[in-house]
């Protein structure tokens, strides 16, 4: 009695402990998180000019952006060509270059640590770097294209280019994804190999029946990430293009942004990032629901 | 799974001519590897390097100038007379610091209760946790600002105060890392430091911290780059000139030198290397910590 009487109040103490210590983190995430949240849908019904009072407009704001904003289209349209060129080519490119630095290789670290370096450098001087690189006319990239004979394009200040500027910027990147795919490689079990070959499975039959496979509860998560990242895309709109030239690269932040934040409407600037949310959160549920029908878990085969 | 029928025994007779062929691929995939790292890194960095030790009659030559000579090295002393970097730089490092130290303190006690103390109600505190990883952070950056205004928070520190507050409170990411890292630590190690007599938190500053060093090198690491780097909430929080990042800092090179790329460059060049020496120091475990939320995740 007296025992299991001890046992209960150390047990107790322990969840005191644990309520204690996970509390930076609960306080955080209501006071920084989850109370924003509440508040920021509040926001989006309201019309607030940071300096005026809100005033309570209902659903205004949503309907204006959906019937009386061109701007607004753009920036959708923006955002997602970019998703449809970049998540499939990042995809690709990612693929490709982990499978190749799974290749015992010498040197395949260090050709690792340096096809990652680009994943940690970003900011203004990242824009500036390739606002350099892509000058159409003493830019290095255009240089190295006149040497093959090709005229390159002007790039970053030419409506048709200034979006595939943007997903070139972003391929630069695809070390950081190629890792986590390289990660995700050494973890499938060499013992499935050594069974295809002694089934007589070439390259090709290896890659498409058992890499690819294996690899795709990888490639979902890294699937999520990246439509999430699109919609975050901003530094270099703002300091190379400006969103334009003739509205070409008005990401959808970079418009939440100005709207919020040099025209100070606040209101209409909650209503788009709640129209954001529930856009990632549509597809990001898209991805989840179709992901039976192609990701492969290992833990469903045992079952 | 697709079962690969039709078994055939591997012939012997093929072994050496098969090694040849491995060998012909790796030199194949060396070469391959090689040449994108070229255009990956090399160019790009290259073209930075090089353009910032030009002078000025030397950017728009034809055919371009590969390695000036001489090098200028005055396009730096010139950037920072025209734009003060170095003292925004200082900026930077006190918002990297706070945010380290915050980070630290707040990720190294969440993760050591999810991952080590038994209380009802954690494994939905943690389900919450990993779902705020799919919580687009620019959802909350009005909300949070209005938030600050009206506290009156935002001038405070020279508006560093929003910028570093978050950090207290944990972080996601960092805190998911962490846990990952200490549910690896042997429990043996805490029972037998609590049979010694030690407390909850005896065991958790004596003998998880200290074991830890992995999983902090990279919250310190990745804090420092992404704080370095951090452009948008900076532009939104910070006014007043003197108390400018590095990112504002860099943003003036445009407007102050026009198409001067020499002394853009230049300056570009001085926020990055910082990033890089820190990086290819750190590279095994950022490498590695971050490879491994991919896989779990």
């Amino acid at each position: 009695m007296r025992r299991s009487l001890s046992k209960n109040t150390l047990a107790r103490r322990e969840a005191l402990e644990g309520w204690l210590g996970i509390s930076p983190w609960l306080i955080g995430f209501l006071l920084f998180t989850a109370g924003p949240f509440v508040v920021s849908i509040a926001m989006s019904l309201t019309d607030w000019r940071i300096t005026v009072a809100p005033t309570f407009i209902g659903l205004k704001n949503y309907i204006k952006a959906f019937t009386d904003d061109p701007n607004f289209w753009q920036a959708i349209k923006v955002t997602f060509t970019y998703v449809a060129m970049a998540l499939p080519l990042g995809l690709f490119c990612g693929l490709g270059l982990s499978l190749l630095l799974n290749q015992k290789v010498p040197g395949a670290r260090t050709f690792g640590t340096l096809f990652y370096l680009p994943a940690v450098l970003s900011g203004v001087s990242v824009a500036l770097m390739w606002m350099w690189l892509l000058n159409p006319d003493y830019g290095v990239v255009n240089t190295l294209l006149g040497v093959f004979g090709i005229q390159g394009p002007n790039w970053f200040w030419d409506p048709d280019w200034s979006l595939a500027s943007v997903v070139l910027m972003s391929l630069w990147r695809v070390g950081g994804s190629a890792i986590i795919y390289l990660a995700g490689l050494q973890n499938i079990s060499p013992h499935l190999y050594e069974a295809a070959e002694i089934d007589g499975a070439g390259r090709w039959a290896k890659l498409r029946h058992i890499t690819l496979p294996m690899l795709t509860p990888t490639i979902f998560f890294q699937l999520v990430m990246e439509l999430i990242d699109a919609f975050q895309v901003f530094t270099v709109i703002y300091v190379i293009t400006d969103g334009g030239p003739m509205r070409s690269t008005l990401f959808y932040l970079f418009y939440m942004f100005r709207t919020a934040f040099e025209d100070f409407d606040m209101g209409y600037a909650s209503a788009l990032a709640w129209i954001m949310g529930a856009i990632i959160l549509a597809f990001t549920g898209l991805v989840f629901k179709s992901s039976p029908l192609w990701v492969f878990y290992e833990s469903d085969v045992k079952q | 799974m697709t079962t690969l029928n039709t078994p055939r025994p591997a012939r012997p007779s093929r072994a050496s001519s098969q090694k040849a062929e491995t060998r012909l691929n790796k030199i194949v995939v060396f070469l391959i590897l090689t040449t994108l790292a070229i255009i990956v890194v090399g160019i790009p960095m290259g073209w930075m390097l090089t353009t910032a030790l030009k002078p000025r009659n030397q950017i728009f030559a034809w055919p371009p100038v590969l390695w000036p000579d001489p090098p200028r090295i005055e396009n730096f002393s010139e950037t920072l007379a025209a734009v003060p970097l170095l003292r925004f730089a200082g900026n930077t490092l006190i918002i990297c610091a706070l945010n380290i130290v915050g980070r630290i303190l707040s990720c190294s006690v969440v993760a050591f209760a999810f991952a080590r103390l038994r209380f009802p109600g954690r494994n939905l505190m943690f389900g919450v946790l990993l779902s705020t990883l799919m919580i687009p952070q620019q959802m909350i950056l009005i909300p949070q600002f209005a938030l600050f205004k009206t506290a009156g928070l935002v001038d405070v520190l020279s508006g560093y105060l929003p910028l570093v507050l978050p950090s207290f409170f944990g972080n996601a990411f960092f805190v998911f890392l962490m846990r990952q890292y200490i549910m690896t630590i042997p429990r043996e190690l805490d029972e037998a430091a609590r049979i010694d007599g030690a407390s909850t938190w005896g065991v958790f500053r004596r003998i998880i911290l200290p074991l830890c060093k992995p999983p902090l090198v990279v919250i310190t690491v990745l804090t420092f780059l992404w704080t370095w780097n951090e452009f948008m909430h900076p532009l939104i929080y910070i006014t007043q000139f003197d108390s400018y990042t590095l990112q504002l800092g860099l943003n003036m090179l445009k407007g102050r030198f026009n198409i001067q790329w020499n002394l853009i460059m230049a300056g570009s060049l001085m926020a990055v290397v910082p990033c890089v020496i820190v990086y290819f120091l750190t590279q095994r475990h950022i490498i590695g910590g971050i490879a491994n939320v991919g896989i779990k995740g």
